[in-house]
């Protein structure tokens, strides 16, 4: 009897692709749905934008570069990319923002690199850094959603404001938004306010906007967890990004209490533990080794702190994810682990 | 070591040690676990081919159409590393001739074919040697040299090599592999249940071989029974242990192994022995019992055939050379919809193109899956280097660097990255999500460099093969010279002119092998009395027109190397217009 051949191993194949990428999506849930309740419609409008625009992009693409475009569209990667996106983006912005993004983050940082797995710079910190540095107004353009008579924007008036820019009568859009906590210090500090009034002032404002980004960390939070515990994520680099941001902070802020945020301010605020948990985290541009992820979300910490305190932007995440994937080739060679045999002169016990 | 008590007898230590990575795929060991191991009847034929060993092929000694007795050896080792070949059973070798052999690549072999004759009649046996304690080590390995003893672990490496210490031995421990850690197969938890009493012998073998006064036996914790069995039957000797190993897919991988019950790591390229330990599966040292205390030669094993394409899933005692085919209809045949047949466990085995092709020493396992068994290998995806191969790695390897530069050919960057630490256990396929085939990609990469190894010595024998025929020629031309030299001087003294040293000199001076070809040319050295008298640096008339004989030659060669030259250019003066007329 004559049989087909297929060379070991044999295994089964539990994991795959999608399960990781519908595993992250699963973790993204609570960190969106607190976003969205916190800040409105908005932010699943962008959501759901840029997953279009991404997938679309990602097909075409595929088409040209005449590669199978089902599997790659179906393996779920292009949904987590643009989602992890679109929620870095100001929940007031317009409707181009996370389009042009996703299409950005797609064609140019991820498909013009070889598609999924080939990108060295993460895609969507790509796409984020190229809104910011070309649509700065834009990009500041976050607000709890929140009339200050107390009158949320529901889905249809978000959406008419996201495309056209236009908010029901009665309604300002100056009313709206606010500035995020971190851009709010920046102003103060630059205004020549201590920290101690720029945080103070800070908590005096609305009642919400004293907790969604605490609660946002929180819900990311969460969602990091689910991750590390199904195995998605390994616990060193949101370890080592939190540990960076605290040790560079806490240095900081030593040094000068009247100038420089607390640690626990750097920590709840801002994108750090969305970053550490879901940017930094990206599996492709992220180093591979046990001690070389120690260095890189450590590098990542270190410098988002930099960027928020010396920097001309409010938050240094996207940045520093950045400058650190441009090191990780560097930190896989150094800190490849010890072979097998390699590790001990061998003495029997 | 500690004196085990007798309560301490009763449950097994377990394992304090472990190793990096490793998974634990589903066992499918139910199928077998409790199926004795029974006895094929004898088939009408039987494959042996000459090389079923790591090492050099065995050389058949016995003639086609030659009848041969059970045991007889029919194949000899020819050398070091090599082992010797029995006859499973009596009758007429009927052929020695290619026939396909177990192989991933479904190739054919140098093979005997016997053609039994039913009587099973056993020739003189090696004589038993039951108190094997007044045999010396060097005896003991000639008898399982002589036995063609191999390890069944898999590896199929001659134990007699192995054993060998090159002098006096330096191993305190001996490791008995029962882990038997791939999925399906049971042979070895069958042998350890049912003939404790064969390996604790064969183990007391190689203690007293080796000088050694321990034995670790490590099983993995999913065979409770084999660990009773083994605990009860060296509950009265001391120096056996029996420990439980954790089950996690390798742990039967030597190093491995050796690393979880002594946490001590052997590198690659290092030897077991050189850190005192010596592992051995325990079918291996069954058989070193039989082989040296019944004087049985290694002609059958244990072989699993299970799978869900399997009527009947067995344990046989499979004389070696029976057809697979033979085999798997003694276990009911396969089962309908079966479609993929492989030699070993899941992990490590290889898939056959056929069945027609004979039981060997390192078939321990036959498995036959249908496809709705076993998951469809998804299409590979790209890598996204997620490393859960790295955790998985048992040689805490970073397979995903491996695979890039596998891909990428770039070898020295995988060699640099330890590729040849990598022991195929696949254990990074197992859990890669984008189920890329990683070792298939390993095993290119190993191969392209043994290839380019190849390359690269056999360009440096070239070379210096060229080297040597420059060098050759040279000396030929001095030689020429110094003949020549010879006659002149002969041709001096005939004339009675002065010279012949002086030109000794010349040449000794401006061909440094000259001397060497006086030598050789000694017989024609002219009287010393007549040189004698002769003053050096006197030069005569005679070489004077053997140079200008030369130069004559010369000025030939040249007109004749320049006719050459002037034909070849008319010729490509012929060709140019054509390959000018191709041009636009």
């Amino acid at each position: 009897m004559r049989f087909p051949t297929h060379t070991a191993p044999l295994p089964e194949a539990e994991n795959s692709v999608r399960r990781v990428m519908t595993l992250v999506l699963l973790a993204l849930l609570p960190g969106t749905m607190v976003a969205t309740w916190l800040l409105g419609w908005g932010v699943l409008i962008n959501v759901l934008l840029a997953i279009v625009t991404g997938l679309l992009a990602e097909a075409a693409m595929l088409k040209i570069r005449t590669r199978p475009v089902r599997p790659a569209i179906t393996d779920g990667s292009v949904i987590v990319l643009a989602w992890i996106f679109a929620l870095c983006l100001p929940n007031l912005g317009p409707w181009w923002l996370p389009v042009f993004g996703a299409i950005f983050a797609v064609v140019v940082a991820k498909q013009l690199y070889g598609g999924l797995g080939f990108n060295l710079f993460n895609p969507a910190m790509v796409g984020y850094v190229v809104l910011l540095i070309s649509f700065p107004e834009p990009m500041t353009r976050w607000g709890p959603a929140i009339d200050v008579s107390g009158a949320a924007l529901n889905f249809t008036q978000s959406l008419a404001w996201s495309l056209n820019g236009i908010l029901p009568s009665g309604v300002g859009y100056d009313g709206l938004s606010v500035a995020t906590p971190l851009d709010h210090v920046r102003e103060q500090l630059t205004a020549g306010a201590t920290i101690h009034n720029a945080t103070a002032s800070l908590f005096n404002g609305s009642t919400l906007l004293q907790s969604w980004n605490l609660w946002l960390s929180v819900a990311f939070f969460v969602g990091g967890l689910f991750m590390l515990w199904r195995g998605v994520i390994r616990w060193q680099i949101p370890i080592a990004v939190i540990t960076g941001v605290l040790v560079m902070s806490g240095f900081l802020w030593l040094l000068d209490s009247t100038k420089h945020a607390s640690p626990v301010f750097h920590l709840l605020t801002g994108a750090t533990i969305f970053g550490a948990f879901f940017v930094a985290t990206d599996p492709v541009t992220a180093s591979t080794t046990p001690r070389g992820r120690l260095i890189f979300g450590f590098g990542i910490g270190v410098i988002t702190v930099l960027i928020r305190s010396f920097g001309s932007y409010p938050d240094g995440v996207a940045f520093a994810v950045l400058l650190m994937n441009l090191c990780v080739p560097l930190i896989d060679y150094y800190t490849q682990p010890k072979v097998f045999g390699h590790k001990q002169a061998g003495k029997a016990r | 070591m500690a004196k085990m008590s007798p309560s301490h007898a009763r449950s097994p230590q377990i394992a304090r040690f472990a190793f990096h990575g490793g998974i634990h795929p589903p066992e499918h060991k139910d199928l077998t676990r409790d199926r004795p191991i029974k006895s094929l009847p004898i088939m009408p034929h039987y494959v042996l081919p000459l090389h079923m060993h790591i090492g050099a092929p065995a050389r058949a000694i016995v003639q086609v159409g030659q009848w041969v007795a059970k045991g007889q050896v029919l194949a000899q080792a020819t050398d070091f590393i090599s082992a010797s070949i029995h006859a499973p059973t009596s009758g007429v070798i009927i052929a020695i001739t290619e026939h396909p052999i177990p192989h991933p690549g479904g190739l054919a072999a140098a093979a005997l074919i016997l053609e039994a004759d039913g009587e099973d009649r056993a020739g003189e046996p090696l004589p038993p040697w039951p108190d094997f304690t007044t045999k010396s080590a060097t005896e003991l390995r000639g008898r399982l040299r002589e036995a063609g003893i191999v390890g069944l672990g898999g590896a199929v490496f001659p134990t007699a090599a192995k054993l060998a210490t090159g002098g006096t031995s330096s191993v305190h421990t001996l490791v008995l592999n029962g882990a038997e850690c791939e999925p399906y197969i049971t042979c070895d938890d069958r042998l350890m249940r049912e003939r404790p009493e064969d390996i604790l012998h064969g183990a007391a073998i190689v203690l007293h071989m080796m000088g050694a006064n321990r034995c670790l036996i490590g099983i993995e914790d999913n065979k409770p029974e084999a660990i009773a069995t083994l605990l009860t039957a060296s509950a009265q000797d001391t120096r056996f242990e029996t420990i439980a190993v954790p089950t996690r897919y390798p742990a039967g991988g030597e190093k491995q192994l050796l690393k979880v019950l002594t946490n001590v790591e052997v590198p690659r390229g290092r030897r077991a022995t050189e850190y005192g330990l010596l592992c051995l599966n325990v079918a291996t040292v069954a058989a070193i019992y039989r082989a040296v205390v019944l004087g049985e030669p290694m002609t059958e094993r244990i072989v699993t055939v299970t799978g869900e394409g399997i009527v009947q899933p067995e344990n046989f005692r499979v004389p070696l050379g029976t057809k697979i085919s033979d085999v798997i209809a003694a276990a009911g045949g396969y089962t309908a919809g079966a479609d993929r047949l492989i030699m070993g466990g899941p992990m490590m085995g290889f898939a056959l193109h056929d069945d027609e092709v004979p039981v060997v020493k390192a078939t321990n396992c036959l498995l036959a899956l249908r496809p709705q068994d076993r998951p469809t290998t998804p299409a590979p995806q790209p890598c996204i280097r997620c490393s859960l191969c790295a955790e998985a790695c048992p040689a805490d390897l970073l397979p995903q660097q491996l695979y890039w530069y596998a891909r990428a050919k770039q070898f020295d960057r995988a060699v640099e990255y330890h590729l040849f630490d990598c022991i195929e256990c696949g254990v990074c396929s197992a859990v890669c999500p984008s189920h890329l085939p990683l070792v298939d990609f390993y095993r290119f990469a190993k191969t392209e460099v043994w290839a380019q190894e190849r390359d690269h010595s056999k360009a440096s024998l070239a070379r210096e093969r060229f080297e040597f025929r420059n060098e050759r020629l040279e000396r030929i031309k001095a030689e020429r010279e110094a003949a020549l030299n010879k006659k002149r001087q002969n041709l001096a003294v005939n004339t009675a002119v002065a010279p012949s040293v002086a030109t000794g000199m010349d040449t000794a001076t401006m061909v440094p092998s000259a001397p060497a070809s006086d030598e050789a040319f000694g017989e024609y050295r002219p009287e010393p009395k007549a040189l004698g008298t002769q003053r050096p640096g006197d030069v005569g008339t005679e070489p004077v027109i053997l140079d200008s004989a030369v130069e004559a030659a010369c000025v030939r060669a040249k007109a004749r190397r320049a006719a050459l030259d002037a034909e070849r250019a008319q010729q490509e003066s012929k060709l140019a217009p054509e390959s000018k007329s191709d041009l636009p």
